[in-house]
């Protein structure tokens, strides 16, 4: 590169120091990086740019090398990862967007705003790929509801959510909660969106063509969430509530006005390529513009509408204020888009142009403050492979094995260890959660929240498409590959019992500080058994987030590789509920049952364990099994599905009688030779409870079997309001199912009073 | 029938009237953006669910000083059908096209679920495809749906049989249980003395099709059509009972 005057340093910025350059999260050696990139030391604008591209947020330098080892491909996938979101061909022309995001740090010290503006972030990244947002999920985690900080943090991330989706008009179609005491001080906050398109409405965030202009769209530039990405690379401590003012306010009424202009933005055939401002905001949405089209930009900082007077170009680059897109217009086309915004009631201004230098070159009424080259800047970012190591104590407690004194108050109180888990948090329905959600606006939710997975009807074709969030962070924590294997297997399986094949997968990879070699073991071994389960289904990895450094002073969370799985139903009348239909009907497993007490609901809640070996999972078997559950459905075999999870057989047979508006009664026969806790409570994988008519029982099993999944009857639906009997060899429980639906669904509002939100 | 669906920045029902009137019910469907001057002879207008300008202020509040509002109440003012559901019952509240007024709800949360209503009065010109007393499945969606007005107000409006939709059970009771949002005397609907200005924060439209769970807003829709198209009688008149709807 021919040398290059320095940008004259500007008046009231700092000089660059170590410290300054420390306190901006890069290391000496990354310092040194940067120098060699731009041949001399950096200006004050331009180490926040470096800053902000080089955080773990947005330049992955933990997780880079780990990713790279996933799956991405399939005939059906459009757009894999480094897009704003993902794309995969559904047919009839029709395409899937979805991606999902976290907003973890945020949330933890503002739970109401950071939840919000974590929706309103992962919608931006659907509807900028053309596609109109149709779904929205949730995977949310936090400490135990004892605490009345914890209650705060819930209360508030519902209401986050649950208002901006709300006032946006999205359906909230799924999700999936935990308490568990090592999120307590950092709770996860995941957000996935879904958005449907036509395939040929596809758009790219590339800033091509040479002249073409950049605009600034929606709301004004302020001076929040300035170093958002920065603050969401490091660990929780005493200091982050200091950091609240670093947490974005959202406003959903603009984000509508947004989606629905640019939206008409794609389609008027005006502009080239849209991108949200999001984490880094002006700074990583114009750079990584440029960088995927190998093209340069000149902005003028003064051209872009601010929210308050005398901003920096600093701050301005580096605000994270909400509801911004950079769009990239046709040369001559500027005032179309500055028709169409206005007609939306927002802003539009033209603050520079792409250049064909590959220069990132930022000015202030029109003198030079920043000019870099673009590349090293995106792609620059140093990855690391970490030294990684297994906890000796995790290794320990997944050795542990559980004895006699654990296998037995299942035996003695059956029904009271059932009564226990069904109003354990970690199990109990979660009603409170999505009433608080509009779960049907728009007309196309067949399936709301509290199935196995959501599903919504595609207008104008016969097909549907399944939604799930799935992730148990106690199973990763034992084992984080095979947890991880089970995070995918799950997820498709919930997906498959509703009749659905599963697609591909976006990710959110929640751990901890990667410079710990434990945390770093948890990452690899993580990523390792996600790409294992996904080559295995052929459900490739389409993009997701990575969120690092969530600790706080008492520890790093669980690690908690989230998996947002989509599917496809061919037919969407053949969907299928988790819920038992009618009484008589015959209830049948699929899979087999054996003695795996570890890492259970169970064991946290009667003896406040986690230990023991996570349940073993055959990939095979798994995807025989979804297989089955697809044919079952699409030949209109099964009246319900319901995939047996975290509490087991027994649990996963209550939930079928009580999802009903009127519970329904069930009479089950098992004669499994396994010690009651593991046969009613134990968590082994690929099981699926259903129910058939009597009449095709034999044809239900004649298909399983065709595929190699043991079938067999297991007992038969109850009345309304009937008894749940489960009898064995060695144990009955004989309960009215009411009782039962009423421990369901009482437990967590009673822990949640009326009030908890303004804690 | 013709129905003009006014769009207010925020509205997020509109697409979902679109289709219920469209695909669903056969009718003609528009929308009209908030800004117009011109209805565009419409049989029906239609204020739809949503946030409009986000709610920030009051639900429906500046919607209406939208300029498509001068229109809409010269249209009620004539006796044209006016249909407000949700944020749209909240504007006829706010333009005091409807008495009384929606405020937050009890639990002080939003809530969203399937409530069960009965259908009070159906000599009506958007209830006459219904059975009196007939208990229909709605969804509601809102963070403002407690209905409140003075004694005076609710005396007036059970008086003269203009709660049209109330919450109960599904066995049909009135009940606390049934309320919820906490509106007064389990209101969900109210109509204007005259007869053409309905308010009600469920969604019939989005219970129009099996497989989105109920089919039982269709009545909703068909009433209005009977009513324009064939000239059904309302008010006094004997009603048809009308076979085949739900």
């Amino acid at each position: 590169m021919a040398e290059r005057p320095a940008p004259a340093p500007r008046e009231g910025d700092p000089r660059i120091t170590p410290d300054l350059v420390a306190e901006h999260g890069l290391s000496p050696d990354e310092y040194r990086l940067i120098l060699d990139a731009i041949g001399r030391e950096p200006t004050f604008t331009e180490l926040g740019l470096f800053s902000a591209l080089w955080s773990e947020h947005c330049g992955y330098k933990n997780s880079k090398p780990l990713l790279r080892t996933l799956p991405t491909e399939a005939p059906w996938v459009l757009q894999g990862p480094g897009e704003n979101a993902g794309v995969i061909d559904i047919g009839d022309g029709n395409a899937i967007a979805f991606k999902i995001e976290s907003h973890n740090h945020p949330s933890a010290v503002e739970p109401y705003q950071g939840a919000a503006t974590g929706v309103g972030g992962i919608l931006r990244d659907v509807f900028t790929m053309g596609a109109r947002p149709i779904a929205v999920l949730d995977s949310l985690r936090f400490g135990s509801l004892e605490s009345a900080r914890v209650r705060y943090l819930f209360a508030g991330v519902v209401k986050g959510i649950g208002d901006y989706g709300n006032c946006v008009g999205i359906p909230n179609i799924g999700g999936e909660v935990y308490f568990e005491e090592a999120y307590e001080g950092n709770p996860l906050v995941n957000a996935m969106a879904i958005g449907l398109m036509k395939k040929e409405e596809l758009i790219r965030a590339e800033a091509t063509g040479v002249g073409n202009p950049l605009l600034a769209v929606g709301a004004r530039t302020g001076r929040d969430g300035i170093h958002g990405a920065t603050f969401a690379s490091e660990e929780l401590s005493e200091e982050s509530e200091a950091k609240r003012p670093q947490v974005q306010v959202g406003d959903p009424f603009t984000e509508k006005l947004l989606l629905e202009a640019s939206l008409e933005l794609i389609n008027s055939g005006h502009i080239v390529g849209i991108q949200d401002m999001g984490a880094a905001g002006l700074a990583s949405s114009s750079t990584e513009m440029a960088a995927r089209a190998g093209t340069g930009v000149d902005i003028d900082v003064a051209h872009v509408p601010v929210r308050e007077e005398g901003m920096t170009p600093y701050e301005i680059l580096l605000s994270e204020s909400q509801e911004r897109m950079l769009v990239v217009a046709k040369a001559g086309h500027e005032q179309h888009v500055i028709d169409i915004l206005n007609k939306w009631e927002l802003e539009a201004a033209v603050i520079g142009h792409v250049t064909d230098d590959g220069l990132y070159r930022v000015r202030e009424n029109g003198v030079i403050v920043a000019e870099v080259p673009g590349q090293p800047l995106v792609t620059g970012c140093p990855t690391y492979v970490r030294e990684a190591r297994e906890s000796d104590e995790i290794r320990r407690l997944r050795e542990w094995t559980p004895g006699e004194a654990e296998y037995l108050p299942a035996a003695s109180h059956p029904l009271k260890i059932l009564q226990r888990l069904l109003g354990s948090p970690n199990i109990a329905s979660r009603r409170w959660i999505y009433e608080q959600y509009d779960t049907t606006v728009r007309t196309n939710t067949v399936i709301a929240p509290g199935g196995d997975a959501g599903v919504l009807r595609i207008r104008g074709s016969r097909k549907g498409i399944a939604a799930t969030v799935d992730c148990n962070g106690r199973y990763c924590y034992l084992d984080p590959r095979e947890g991880a294997k089970i995070a995918v297997a799950e997820a498709a399986r919930n997906v498959a019992c509703t009749g659905a094949r599963p697609r591909a997968i976006t990710n959110n990879l929640n751990f901890g500080n990667p410079l710990k070699p434990e945390v770093y073991y948890q990452l690899r071994e993580a990523v390792a058994g996600m790409g294992e389960a996904c080559r295995a289904f052929n459900t490739p990895v389409t993009g997701g987030n990575v969120s690092l450094y969530n600790e706080s002073p008492s520890g790093a969370i669980y690690p908690t590789p989230v998996v947002g799985m989509v599917g496809v139903l061919d037919d969407v009348d053949r969907h299928v509920r988790m819920n038992f239909q009618e009484q008589g009907n015959a209830i049948l497993l699929l899979g087999e049952n054996r003695d795996e007490l570890g890492a259970s609901e169970y064991l946290k809640v009667v003896f406040g364990k986690v230990a023991g070996a996570v349940p073993h999972l055959d990939l095979e078997h798994e995807l025989a099994l979804q297989n089955v559950l697809v044919e079952l459905a699409e030949a209109g075999l099964l009246r319900s599905a319901h995939d047996v999870a975290e509490g087991g057989l027994a649990i996963a047979i209550a939930e079928s009688c009580i999802a009903n508006h009127q519970p329904l009664g069930a009479s089950i026969e098992l004669t499994d030779r396994l010690p009651i806790a593991s046969l009613l409570f134990g968590e082994t994988q690929g099981r699926v409870v259903i129910s058939c008519t009597a009449e095709d029982v034999m044809e239900v099993n004649r298909i399983a079997e065709r595929c190699g999944i043991t079938c067999r009857r297991i007992g038969t639906v109850g009345p309304v309001n009937g008894s749940f009997r489960i009898h064995s060899a060695a144990v009955t429980i004989d309960t009215p199912v009411s009782e039962l639906a009423e421990i369901y669904y009482t437990a967590i509002p009673r822990m949640m009073p009326a009030g908890a939100d303004h804690a | 029938m013709r129905v003009a669906i006014v769009v207010f920045p925020g509205s997020n029902c509109d697409y979902d009237c679109f289709k219920a009137l469209t695909d669903v019910m056969g009718a003609e469907a528009y929308y009209v953006w908030h800004r117009e001057h011109d209805l565009k002879n419409p049989d029906a207008v239609i204020l739809p669910g949503g946030f409009s300008y986000g709610d920030y202020l009051r639900a429906g509040a500046i919607a209406r000083f939208s300029p498509v509002m001068n229109e809409v109440i010269e249209f009620a003012n004539a006796g044209g059908p006016v249909l407000g559901i949700c944020n749209g019952f909240q504007m006829l509240c706010e333009a005091q096209l409807l008495p009384g007024a929606l405020v937050r709800n009890e639990s002080l949360k939003y809530i969203g679920h399937a409530v069960t209503v009965r259908v009070e009065n159906n000599e009506t010109m958007y209830t006459n495809a219904y059975e009196k007393g007939q208990v229909v499945t709605y969804h509601v969606a809102h963070g403002m749906g407690n209905y409140v007005a003075t004694p005076d107000t609710i005396r007036q409006l059970e008086a003269e049989e203009r709660v049209i939709f109330r919450y109960v059970t599904p066995e049909g009771q009135a009940t606390p249980e049934a309320n919820p949002n906490g509106a007064m005397n389990n209101i969900a609907g109210i109509i204007n003395e005259r007869g053409n200005v309905l308010g009600l924060m469920p969604h019939p439209e989005r219970a129009v099709e099996a497989i989105l769970g109920s089919t039982d807003g269709v009545g909703l829709f068909e009433s209005m059509r009977k009513f324009i198209e064939d000239g059904v009688a309302v008010r006094g008149e004997p009603v048809r009972q009308l076979a085949g709807v739900r």
